[in-house]
């Protein structure tokens, strides 16, 4: 007959000690570089099941997308590891605790700049790509405009912009509509798959994508209109202003490299080239980098590891992808051909 | 009638024995008996009985002909360690090798047969995997690492029937497999051989068992304590006991859950950061604390004042009562409700999946979402509630054993 | 020796031996500063996790103000009991959720207490297969995982019903499609304000009735049919003013087929249905257990002396078996309610727009998850509380008052 004495409870005591200490991080005074320099690794808020943007590819465990390759860039930039990143994946609902509670470092989830955020929970970085709120409807039912949507069923994902703007819009327009409202991507686009709703709501590049991963994306047509600006960018949260730099210039760097015609592959014939703005770019004068807490080539080791912000681009979204969405002539493009990507210069 | 047997002689026979009428015993007897005892539980049995047979004909001719099982075949891995990497599975089987050899020795050497019970299903539990694997493709070595854990069991549990360890040994044996564990899997760090594998990579049955055993060894200290300090004289620790357990016991799992996830950040200093997996075992643990010590409140109330009483008159102050006299018994009486207590902490670890940790139903999920698999929910939804009901069921029957083996409520 | 005044000590210091005790062993001093102690390592561990919350909500910009309960929220929950816009308040939009939590709990407290009488009173029965039924239903929904249960019906069962324009018609016009299933709005008529009244009147005189033929029996007189008296006026008066009214008191809106949806009427959407009906069929395993439990603990000598003073099989039921039953169902039957509420919850994974699901799309608009969360788990806790009083009033109801 077992006895259950005292000796019994200190297994559970001891593993709760190790536990703690194996897998805690030693603490250190606050600021976000500083706590990623000692980790090793960039702690990223993802999607996680947006092609495009965020998708893991489950049999190699690799993220891909816009958003993760921008992780990747700035791990290194910070760390001058590329792969030095691990990968959260959030739902909509938790990217305010998670950037708050400090629970990930930066997050690159398809977020909307709005000022209720920026003033609430974070801090924006520049806009990664300028989207708009699309609605996709099933081909069949022959519907065009958004006033033709009176009395349907439409599906949106819980806590996002997408969700205030649908009904604002709708309010608007006088379109009486039930919203069919999920927490997770893959639950809402599951349901408006099987038919729960008509209609599925939110950023034309996230319809894009997902439905390049439907079992008939013929099947389903994204409406020509546009019922919001989205900007979609980085977050991080507030009051660190040091690493909210970082952010920024990573981003700003990719979008200036492109700019200049320096890519991932011909960047080795830029080293010691003349030009001032790509010495300064490159690190080899100046010390931007050190003024960003970063080493002098920084942009060399982000340019390298994910190239610049049209190669970004072009895996995600580019002519050979599944979800190929145009970029040429579009808000996306560079300013120098009429788009919004618009780097303010390095120096 | 004069050819009557009986008659004919002086010596009476006999009379030849008769036969029970046919419908009372074998199995038409037992038929109409059980089924069909009156007009309206013939009906009845008929009606639910070609039912039940249409049911279980649908469901056999599904799952043999229509059901996609690759979805669960290709994903193994996954479903049962998550993302943990390749190269350093054999960690996990030397965990699980180690706890084979603990749980021999503990069936051999006690002689309470529901922890032999235990030490049996595990024996199948894991030939059970090694066939899942070799199913699915995983690689030999892994089944055989499987069934060579489970000849370990059998193997520490005769050995140790022939040569009783002391329960001394067994505890220490425990502990160490409880540390080694918890050390194989997480890792000591890059630079040793056991480069350290990160707590958010793993997943699936291996997180929903960790969650449950870190769960339960933590709650359960935890529990008593609470229990105990809510009977206490010191109303300030009543007092503090009381609220604790009333207010956690009075909110869902999953709003702990979340405030765990991101309170716990939070309320720390800047810059310690608390993993994922750290903070749901955090947050289960306090739930599970509270209603543990419910239970175990239950017992302490059945002890009869007559055991605090002989304690006081030979000179034992309050806490050595407590602790040598009371507690033993009243843990004791509190084990059914308190095993049954932890099987549903084993089921609510589904739970963590919405707080983004990847256990089995997380695993499920995400498998759910890659468009190859469109449409085979009900595969995998089936599975993760096959896994879960043997555990659960077997459990509960090693717990029914235990109980009537310890006679409790009978003395 | 036995003759002498045995000297009582007074108090714990001191007594008849004239030796004091110091005070590190006084059991009363210790007792104080045991607690003094022990509050100020708790105050202690508190106060340092709350400077630290502090401190971080500063440097994050999280402020634990309650001014956001005002503001306009700009969504609208999927589904409410009263009527909501976006341009309610966040406040009013957690009452959507918080009506949404009781409705889901009232429905599926009934829906599990029916079912899981049936189960139970199933596993007692003598038939083989109606028993083995019943025991496989109740380790089955006992023993898999609650969520996995709500995923398995609302995706596998409910979603994939019939899509809205192949919905399957009952009598009384009545659909049951994918969108959910609708039913015929009752609405009163302006003149059926009558018709209700007259139901109201119907049965406070049922019960009344019924009431006093009861304790007619009771003390030996004949009931005069009362019973029957109380079921008719129940029945025929509503009848007798229904016709009487002119076209009828009640006036029905009739689900219609629009380009999309079905609309008018009653609806219940899929995530309602597979959020009660989950609940109820795992919370009815537990209760078949606690109901059969309640019932094999009546001892057995209680039923056979019954029988021989000659009670028919309902009434031995109804006047021994029940009331003792009952005394030990209904404790552990109120922890199962509670734990439906709680359950409820889980409606997060299936899209239903219970508090919780409001409360983490409000916490994530207005960037406030602390104080969302704990006014939320108040709200749980003021439920439960709430709850728990009402069983145990009737906990007290059903107690046999033993002499």
């Amino acid at each position: 007959m077992e006895e259950f004495t005292l000796k019994k409870l200190v297994p559970g005591l001891v593993i709760g000690a190790l536990a703690l200490t194996s897998t805690a991080v030693a603490a250190q005074g606050g600021d976000t570089l500083s706590g990623v320099q000692e980790r090793g690794q960039v702690v990223c808020g993802v999607n996680g099941g947006l092609p495009g943007m965020s998708v893991l590819d489950e049999a190699t465990g690799v993220f891909e997308g816009m958003d993760a390759d921008y992780c990747r860039a700035i791990a290194a930039a910070a760390l001058g590891d590329p792969e030095a990143v691990q990968y959260a994946p959030l739902t909509a609902d938790q990217r305010a605790t998670a950037i708050q509670g400090g629970e990930v470092d930066v997050i690159f989830r398809n977020t909307t700049h709005t000022l209720s955020r920026d003033s609430a929970w974070g801090d924006f970085g520049p806009t990664i790509f300028y989207d708009g709120q699309g609605m996709m409807v099933r081909q069949d039912l022959g519907v065009t405009t958004l006033e033709e949507l009176d009395g349907a069923s439409i599906c949106v994902t819980s806590g996002t912009t997408t969700e205030l703007n649908l009904a604002d819009q709708m309010s608007f327009l006088g379109v009486e509509y039930t919203p069919v409202v999920a927490a997770e991507i893959d639950t809402v686009y599951g349901q408006y798959e099987e038919g729960r709703c008509d209609a599925v709501t939110s950023d034309k590049s996230q319809l894009a994508g997902r439905r390049s991963s439907f079992a008939d994306p013929d099947a389903h047509v994204i409406l020509d209109v546009t019922m919001s600006k989205e900007p979609l960018a980085p977050v991080v949260a507030s009051g660190d202003n040091q690493w909210a730099d970082i952010v920024r210039w990573v981003v700003y760097a990719t979008i200036e490299a492109e700019e200049l015609g320096i890519t991932s592959a011909n960047i080795g014939e830029f080293a010691g080239s003349e030009s001032p703005v790509v010495q300064r770019l490159l690190g080899e004068s100046g010390e931007l980098g050190a003024a960003l807490g970063l080493s002098n080539d920084f942009v060399v080791n982000v340019i390298s590891a994910v190239g610049n912000y049209g190669e970004i681009y072009d895996r995600a979204f580019g002519p050979e992808t599944t979800i190929a969405l145009p970029r040429e002539g579009t808000v996306n493009d560079l300013w120098t051909n009429g788009g919004l990507m618009y780097s303010p210069p390095l120096r | 009638m004069s050819d009557d047997p009986q008659m004919t002689t002086g010596t009476p026979q006999p009379a030849e024995e008769l036969r029970p009428p046919a419908t009372e015993v074998g199995v038409l007897g037992w038929l109409n008996h059980n089924l069909f005892s009156s007009k309206l539980n013939g009906i009845l049995s008929i009606v639910l009985g070609v039912i039940v047979a249409l049911v279980i004909w649908g469901l056999a001719q599904w799952a043999v002909l229509d059901a996609r099982w690759d979805v669960i075949t290709d994903n193994m891995r996954l479903f049962l360690v998550g993302r943990y990497p390749p190269e350093e599975i054999w960690r996990v089987w030397l965990t699980l090798t180690l706890l084979s050899a603990t749980t021999g020795l503990s069936a051999g050497s006690s002689g309470i047969g529901s922890v032999r019970m235990l030490a049996i299903m595990l024996t199948a539990g894991q030939l059970m995997l090694a066939a899942l694997i070799l199913v699915s493709g995983l690689g030999i070595v892994a089944s055989l690492a499987l069934v060579f854990g489970a000849g370990v069991v059998y193997a520490t549990m005769l050995a140790a029937q022939r040569y009783p360890v002391r329960r001394l040994w067994i505890s220490l044996g425990w502990l160490a497999t409880t540390i080694a564990g918890v050390l194989l899997l997480a890792g000591l760090g890059d630079a040793t051989p056991l480069p350290s594998v990160s707590t958010n990579i793993w997943g699936g049955l291996l997180l929903t068992m960790v969650l449950s055993v870190a769960g339960i060894l933590l709650s359960f200290p935890l529990g008593v304590a609470l229990a105990v300090g809510r009977r206490s004289r010191l109303p300030v620790v009543r007092v503090v006991s009381t609220t604790y357990i009333e207010l956690i016991r009075a909110v869902p799992l999953i709003t702990v859950l979340f405030m765990a996830q991101f309170l716990f950040p939070l309320v720390l200093p800047e810059g310690l950061r608390i993993d994922n997996v750290i903070r749901a075992i955090g947050g289960i643990t306090l739930f599970s604390a509270a209603y543990v010590a419910e239970n175990v409140r239950g017992g302490l109330q059945a002890i009869p004042t007559g055991q605090h009483e002989a304690a006081f008159a030979i000179g034992l102050r309050t806490w050595q009562t407590t602790v040598f006299i009371v507690l033993p018994q009243a843990l004791r009486i509190t084990i059914p409700a308190n095993v049954g207590l932890f099987i549903s902490l084993l089921k609510d670890t589904t739970l963590a999946y919405i707080i983004g940790l990847l256990e089995i139903l997380g695993i499920g999920r995400a498998v759910l979402a890659n468009p190859d698999y469109l449409g085979t929910q009900f595969e995998v939804y089936l599975f993760v509630a096959v896994v879960f009901f043997v555990l659960s069921y077997t459990l509960s029957q090693a717990s029914y054993r235990l109980e009537k083996e310890l006679g409790i409520g009978e003395r | 020796m036995a003759d002498e005044p045995s000297d009582a000590p007074k108090g714990a210091s001191g007594g008849s031996t004239g030796a004091s005790i110091p005070f590190y062993r006084d059991v009363r001093v210790l007792a104080v500063i045991t607690q003094i102690v022990f509050l100020a390592i708790v105050l202690l561990v508190l106060g340092w996790l709350l400077n630290n919350l502090i401190t971080n909500s500063e440097t994050r910009g999280i402020s634990t103000s309650l001014t956001w309960l005002d503001q306009r929220a700009g969504f609208e929950p999927a589904e409410s009991v009263i009527p909501y816009t976006p341009d309610d308040t966040y406040a009013r939009a957690l009452l959507v959720g918080l009506l949404n939590t009781v409705m889901v709990s009232i429905v599926g407290i009934f829906l599990a207490t029916v079912l899981g009488l049936i189960v139970g009173v199933a596993r007692l029965s003598s038939n083989w297969l109606v028993n083995k039924i019943a025991l496989t239903y109740v380790e089955i929904f006992r023993n898999t995982p609650l969520l996995v249960q709500l995923l398995v019906i609302y995706f596998v069962v409910f979603l994939q019903m019939p899509g809205v324009r192949d919905a399957i018609v009952l009598p009384l016009e009545m659909y049951l499609s994918q969108r959910g299933f609708y039913m015929p709005r009752p609405e009163v008529a302006p003149d059926g304000a009558i018709w209700l009244v007259s139901v109201i009147i119907a049965v406070v005189a049922f019960f009344s009735l019924w009431y006093l033929a009861g304790r007619r029996e009771d003390e030996g007189r004949p009931t005069m049919g009362l019973r029957w008296i109380a079921s008719a006026i129940l029945i025929g008066l509503p009848l007798l003013v229904w016709f009487l009214i002119p076209g009828g008191p009640l006036a029905f809106e009739n689900p219609e087929l629009g380009t999309f949806n079905l609309s008018g009427g009653l609806r219940f959407t899929p995530e309602f249905l597979a959020l009660t009906v989950g609940l109820a069929l795992f919370t009815a395993a537990f209760i078949a257990e606690i109901i059969r439990g309640g019932i094999q603990a009546v001892s057995k000598g209680q039923l056979e002396a019954a029988r021989t003073i000659g009670l028919k099989e309902g009434e031995v039921l109804r006047l021994v078996v029940l009331p003792q039953a009952l005394r030990i169902i209904i404790p552990p039957l109120t922890s199962q309610y509670l734990n439906l509420i709680k359950n409820s919850s889980l409606a997060l994974a299936i899209g239903y727009a219970d508090i919780f699901n409001v409360s983490r799309t409000v916490s994530e608009q207005t960037g406030q998850p602390v104080a969302v969360l704990v006014i939320v788990m108040a709200v749980y806790l003021i439920v439960s509380l709430g709850t728990s009083v009402l069983m145990n009033i009737y906990n007290r109801m059903v107690q046999i008052h033993e002499r």
